[in-house]
């Protein structure tokens, strides 16, 4: 899901030559127009290889990462079915991470790299995260808006030009829409619900909302880097637009809920054929990219306790895995 | 012919005014259901209560891959308990769903061996549960697959294959971790030491299971142990762990006699619908 919001202008190494530069982005275009894309052994230039793995590593680690709120729920779930629902999809994140770990494998970072990298505070993931699971409806609110978001950020990325970036991004998405709409399904069992349900659902919504089209990224006008990532075709919608979308599509499926989007500025603009919608607090958004968010420091703690309660485990395995190989040598 | 009270022509009158109701058998079925309840409750807890322990685990484990093979396990058990509960509340016949069985029964009403509410610990303590676990429930599910009840029979012969599963991949951590490093040697042998003392009780035969077994549903779980025992020593063989010393046994699950685990288990697992009885999720 979740990059657009993180690219920050400068990041990506200048490229030296521009005659190169020229001809890699002509390369690009001619196998994004053939239905073909770069490949881990095509030749490409440090910049495009360096920004990828920015990328597709904090991808990774938002999948990752936002296993822990969701996660929070496993224990707690109210019924059996729904229990099994979440596990499940809990675990398909986990996936998701794994096949990104994997396609930014191909790019030459290794997983033990990228980990360290998020344990130090150095690689980012999607802000989303750093907001708590209160209540059960949160559960709802995340699959129906967070996934919803993650769709439209990722629906495009499926014809993005890296192969590997692609591929795994085809294999997110049909478990996206599931996600998507079991989220949905618990949204209108609570706002259907008895009054306390409903209220949990509202209060869900309600804190769920704007970091929610924060998840899209900084304006376009603050994103000087899109033009790159266009050309290179590792992004193909602009954040504004993606956000628009998301409104438009997510406002009247809060109004059949009977729910109210927390935003006074919210109308129907006949002319625009759009929803107009409230501004949005960006410095809270930089707070929690700066790892500011309510609960980063939880977020963080947990990931760094299971790295380091696992590492004998690792080790372990790795030392199993030498004595088997030296007596099956031997 | 000993001497009896003569059948009198009023007697005679008064059966033939007596009810066609019931059946001759009846105390026999009311105790067969009563079993046969029981004995799926007891099915339906242990995959419950270790389901719930597995989904502890999310965020926690080792690495990408354990989390996502433990959330795995975790998933077929659940699925497992949601079978065998239901199955209990149709016998019981008295409107108890697989829900209302799992979030609505206290500590005293639940079934599970002891075994499976234990607390995971570290990850060498929940594979030495998961494998004691597995490899009996696997043998017990094999035998289920030919019960005379076709219900049980069913479920168990899905659920053996994701058991056998489970068995594996518990049994490759034991030789993982027991022949990998010098820590992991020592955690390995604490989480079996932590759990021998309830390995008893996954074989124990009551009453209940007595009756069950003499009519076919029920297997007989003593019948399993050897099997289960030349299993263990030869996975702990090839670990290069030392065989198992037996203390003496700790049981009680099964009459609801659980450790003080269960209970903080429930209190998690249990609040929301306990919390709002009225609402549908
Ligand atoms: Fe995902
Ligand atoms: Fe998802």
């Amino acid at each position: 899901m979740y990059t657009p919001e993180l690219g920050k202008p400068g990041a990506a190494a200048p490229v030296s030559r521009r005659g190169e530069a020229r001809a890699f982005v002509a390369a690009v275009a001619a196998r994004v127009a053939a239905d073909e894309f770069i490949e881990p052994k095509d030749w490409m230039p440090e910049a495009y290889r360096r920004t990828l793995i920015r990328q597709i590593s904090q991808h990774a680690h938002s999948e990752i990462v936002g296993m822990l709120p969701e996660g929070n729920w496993i224990s707690r779930a109210p019924s059996l079915r729904r229990k099994a629902v979440l596990l499940a999809k809990v675990q398909d994140e986990g996936g998701h991470g794994l096949y990104l770990y994997c396609a930014a494998e191909t790019l030459g970072a290794s997983r033990d790299e990228m980990t360290e990298a998020l344990l130090a505070g150095k690689a980012k993931y999607s802000t989303i995260f750093n907001y708590p699971t209160l209540t059960w409806a949160d559960i709802g609110a995340i699959g129906w808006l967070v996934d919803g978001a993650a769709i439209m950020n990722q629906v495009p990325l499926q014809r993005t030009s890296y192969g590997p970036y692609a591929r795994a991004m085809v294999r997110v998405c049909k478990e996206e829409s599931f996600h998507q709409r079991q989220g949905f399904e618990i949204m209108m069992a609570m706002a259907n619900g008895t009054p306390e349900q409903k209220e949990m659902a509202q209060d869900a919504l309600n804190r769920w909302w704007w970091p929610s089209l924060m998840m899209f990224g900084p304006p376009d006008a603050d994103s000087p880097n899109s033009a790159q990532g266009f050309r290179w075709r590792i992004k193909r919608d602009s954040n504004d637009d993606l956000r628009q979308k998301f409104v438009d599509i997510t406002t009247p499926q809060a109004e059949f809920l009977g729910l109210t989007v927390p935003d006074a500025d919210l109308r129907w603009d006949a002319d625009r054929g759009h929803y107009d919608f409230g501004a949005i607090d960006w410095e809270e958004f930089y707070a929690v990219v700066r790892g500011e968010g309510p609960v980063a420091k939880e977020r963080m703690e947990a990931r760094r306790e299971a790295w380091e309660d696992g590492a004998w485990v690792r080790e372990a395995a790795d030392a199993y895995e030498a004595k088997r190989q030296a007596r099956a040598a031997a | 012919m000993p001497s009896l009270p003569t059948i009198q022509p009023e007697d005679e009158a008064r059966a033939d005014g007596a009810s066609h109701e019931g059946v001759f058998d009846a105390p026999h079925v009311e105790t067969h259901a009563k079993d046969l309840f029981d004995y799926a409750l007891r099915l339906g807890d242990d995959s419950l209560i270790l389901g719930q322990r597995l989904g502890e685990w999310c965020g926690r484990a080792p690495a990408l891959e354990t989390e996502l093979s433990l959330a795995n396990l975790g998933l077929d058990l659940i699925g497992q308990a949601t079978l065998f509960l239901a199955l209990a509340g149709e016998v019981e016949g008295r409107g108890r769903d697989a829900d209302r069985l799992a979030f609505h029964r206290d500590v005293l009403q639940f079934r599970n061996c002891l075994l499976v509410e234990q607390p995971n610990g570290d990850f060498a303590r929940t594979i030495a549960r998961q494998f004691l676990f597995s490899t009996a429930q696997l043998a017990l599910f094999e035998g289920l697959t030919r019960s005379t009840d076709p219900r049980l029979a069913e479920i168990a012969a899905k659920a053996a294959k994701e058991v056998a599963y489970h068995a594996d991949i518990a049994a490759d951590w034991v030789v993982r971790l027991g022949d990998g490093t010098e820590e992991s040697r020592r955690r390995m042998l604490a989480g079996l030491d932590w759990c021998w003392r309830f390995v008893d009780e996954l074989f124990q035969v009551d009453a209940v299971e007595t009756r069950l077994v003499s009519t076919g549903v029920a297997v007989d779980r003593a019948s399993l142990r050897p099997s289960f025992d030349a299993r263990v020593a030869a996975v702990l063989e090839e670990a290069a762990l030392p065989a198992p010393v037996y203390p003496r046994a700790v049981v009680g699950g099964r009459v609801g006699h659980h450790s003080e685990h269960l209970g903080h288990l429930l209190a998690v697992m249990q609040f929301l619908p306990r919390t709002y009885p009225d609402a549908v999720w």
